[in-house]
């Protein structure tokens, strides 16, 4: 009887694990090892240099300072840091012996040319929807770029998470090889941002609300969330109250996009990065295709129960004592901004969401919206961290989202000292 | 009516440097004059060189410290030129020098160091390369006074272990390394008791050469219009 039963366990166990080995392996085409033996058209290069822009390859795959590509980045995650790649084509570290089958391998199935699977911290999850030409034309791009030595170092992450067969089980439970279908209803241009927003713009690799395992049922999730170990929350795409964009006009958003700030909006942090490498440089044509999409995302209106969480009389006459003195200069006595350098913090919905993340990251670490062609000399915000206290952050933000129509409820002292702690400031 | 709904704090709101540079002045002092506590360098009236470099060496990991590394990761090269040439235009008075916390002996030999050098230390004397009066020269080479000795000393021991470099080849910290720790403590302090001479200026050319070759970015292209 009990032999029976642990007979009937291996073989539960036996079936689980060829299911993980299926799933992680399905979906995989021929794979040919054979190196290119000709030179890349110009024309394709270039279109491999947009579509790297496109996918902002080149802000994970360089380190500070260092070379273009040639990888060393530690990308903190719950699990441990991973470090990216090497992408130049040096023959030893980098990917020069690799073929343009192992190049597609790796972004289309998440594995890398020694047949090892990939860590999703490269969103192989959206990229996985790039078509095979735009892989190539990237990897032939990458080929022409200058070989840099420098080997790839190993990632440092906890047990089981640093285990191959953990990672097995993840892409069995989230990941699932795509393509990029076009919805026949819809307009082209709908499909082409569609692809860029879902694929190679890979926004819900931020976007996302990500569980205990840092993944969701849905890997397109755009529904906002907490970027691991960053502390920079990407607010929801798809509410009215964080950052859908379902009542922007086109142009507006198209505007953000490409010079990293709009009439009532300046992105910063992650994003600020993700318009300076990226999306500053994407012709028209797909910042409009981007934006008619995000514009037509399916927009979650929640019920919005207003906190009844009220501060104290002494937190709000400090609050508004320091606004006074360190923020009305600049945001103005009623919140209201100065137009074209800094935003209104009336009415924002960054000072308004229930996530107050950003807003601690912004006033202890100030910051500068991206320089790009369209703003190249942007107005920056004061960094408070040697300035003011914890007590003192919670107490000006607790002010700011209680004044002139804003109804969010106060930032503890304790989450300001948290967030301090954290980010290092 | 209208005009009365204008605050006061927005009148102040003008379209120039030094409204963009706030983000710089609230740790660097009024119009970059230094922090109170002088851990926050004066950078009013730096060559633009030098400030340019240092931008660059934070940004792209030369110098270490997170708040400017964040500040400055999402700005241009142009731009970061234009931020240091704004602050180096700036011709503001200095403060008085703090008078010194240590003796005399230990003056005499900074005083030493600063003007003759050592030769048998392998230390040449600080006015070879910062100019005669060592308020700098230009385009790049950075003034030393005006500074307070905590920075001084934190800045030459960084070079000493390797935190803070420039760009290659790496004069400064060839010299930083040649400095026993009595004579970094020295010339620190020697220098931060220096009064600014009457002409603060950095100086438009060395009377000769350096003898030592020192690194420095290239300046990005002009912007096309």
């Amino acid at each position: 009887m009990m032999k029976r039963a642990i007979l009937a366990a291996l073989f539960g166990v036996l079936v689980l694990a060829a299911l993980v080995i299926f799933l992680n392996l399905r979906g995989e085409d021929e794979m040919h090892d054979a190196l290119p033996t000709t030179p890349a058209a110009a024309e394709t290069v270039s279109r491999g240099a947009y579509l790297a822009r496109a996918g902002n390859c080149v802000t994970c795959h360089t380190d500070r300072g260092g070379a273009p590509f040639a990888g060393g980045r530690a990308i903190e995650t719950p699990f441990g840091t991973v470090y990216a790649s090497n992408l130049t084509p040096d023959k030893a570290t980098g990917i020069g012996n690799w073929s343009a089958d192992n190049f597609w391998r790796a972004l289309h199935n998440g594995r890398g040319k020694d047949g090892r699977l990939l860590y999703p911290a490269f969103p192989y999850p959206n990229y996985t929807l790039v078509t095979r030409a735009d892989s190539d034309a990237i990897f032939d791009y990458l080929r022409s770029v200058p070989p840099v030595q420098r080997a790839n170092r190993a990632h440092r992450l906890r047990w089981p998470y640093s285990t191959q067969a953990a990672l097995a089980v993840w892409r069995a439970l989230y990941f699932t090889v795509g393509a990029n279908h076009e919805e026949r209803t819809q307009s082209a241009q709908f499909n082409r941002g569609a692809y860029l927003v879902r694929g190679l713009g890979h926004c819900s690799a931020c976007h996302i609300t990500r569980n205990f395992l840092g993944a969701s049922s849905d890997m397109m999730d755009l529904s906002g969330g907490l970027i691991p170990m960053q502390n920079w929350y990407a607010p929801s795409l798809t509410s009215p109250a964080e950052a859908g964009v379902a009542d922007w006009d086109l142009a507006q958003i198209e505007h953000l996009l490409q010079t990293g700030v709009a009439p009532r909006s300046a992105v910063l942090g992650p994003m600020a990065e993700v318009v300076l490498h990226s999306t500053q440089y994407l012709l028209p044509a797909d910042l409009r295709a981007m934006a008619v999409y995000l514009k037509a995302l399916p927009q979650t209106h929640e019920h919005d129960a207003a906190p009844v969480v009220t501060m104290s009389a002494r937190m709000a006459e400090r609050g508004a004592k320091i606004y006074d003195q360190h923020c009305a200069q600049c945001h103005g006595d009623k919140g209201e901004g100065v137009p074209g350098a800094y935003p209104p913090l009336a009415a924002n919905r960054a000072v308004n969401l229930a996530v107050t993340a950003n807003l601690v990251q912004v006033v202890l670490n100030g910051g500068f919206p991206p320089s790009t062609a369209g703003n190249p000399r942007p107005f920056g915000m004061p960094p408070f961290a040697t300035v003011l206290s914890d007590a003192d952050v919670a107490a000006v933000i607790s002010h700011i989202r209680a004044s002139w129509g804003n109804h969010a409820a106060p930032v503890s002292e304790f989450s300001v000292s948290q967030q301090r702690d954290t980010t290092g400031s | 009516m209208a005009v009365a709904m204008f605050s006061a704090h927005a009148a102040q709101f003008r379209d120039d440097m030094a409204q963009r540079t706030l983000a710089c002045t609230i740790c660097h002092g009024k119009e970059g004059r230094a922090g109170p506590d002088g851990y926050y360098p004066r950078i009013a009236g730096k060559p633009a060189g030098y400030l340019y470099n240092q931008l660059l060496n934070f940004r792209d990991g030369r110098r270490h410290y997170g708040l400017m590394a964040r500040l400055l990761d999402t700005l241009s090269d142009a731009y970061l030129l234009e931020i240091a040439q704004h602050f180096a235009s700036l011709d503001l008075p200095y403060a008085a020098p703090p008078p010194p916390q240590v003796s005399e002996a230990v003056l005499q030999r900074g005083q030493l160091l600063a003007r003759e050098g050592d030769a048998a230390a392998k230390i040449p004397a600080c006015v070879r390369c910062h100019g005669p009066a060592l308020t700098g020269v230009v385009p790049a080479t950075p003034g030393l006074l005006g500074l307070s000795r905590d920075y001084l000393n934190s800045q030459l021991g960084a070079w000493r272990t390797g935190q803070r470099k420039a760009h290659a080849p790496d004069c400064m910290a060839q010299i930083a390394r040649q400095l026993t720790p009595q004579d970094l403590t020295a010339v620190a302090a020697w220098l931060a008791a220096q009064p600014l001479p009457m002409d603060a200026h950095p100086a438009q050319a060395l009377p000769r050469p350096p003898g030592i070759a020192c690194g420095s970015a290239m300046l990005p292209a002009p912007a096309t219009p």
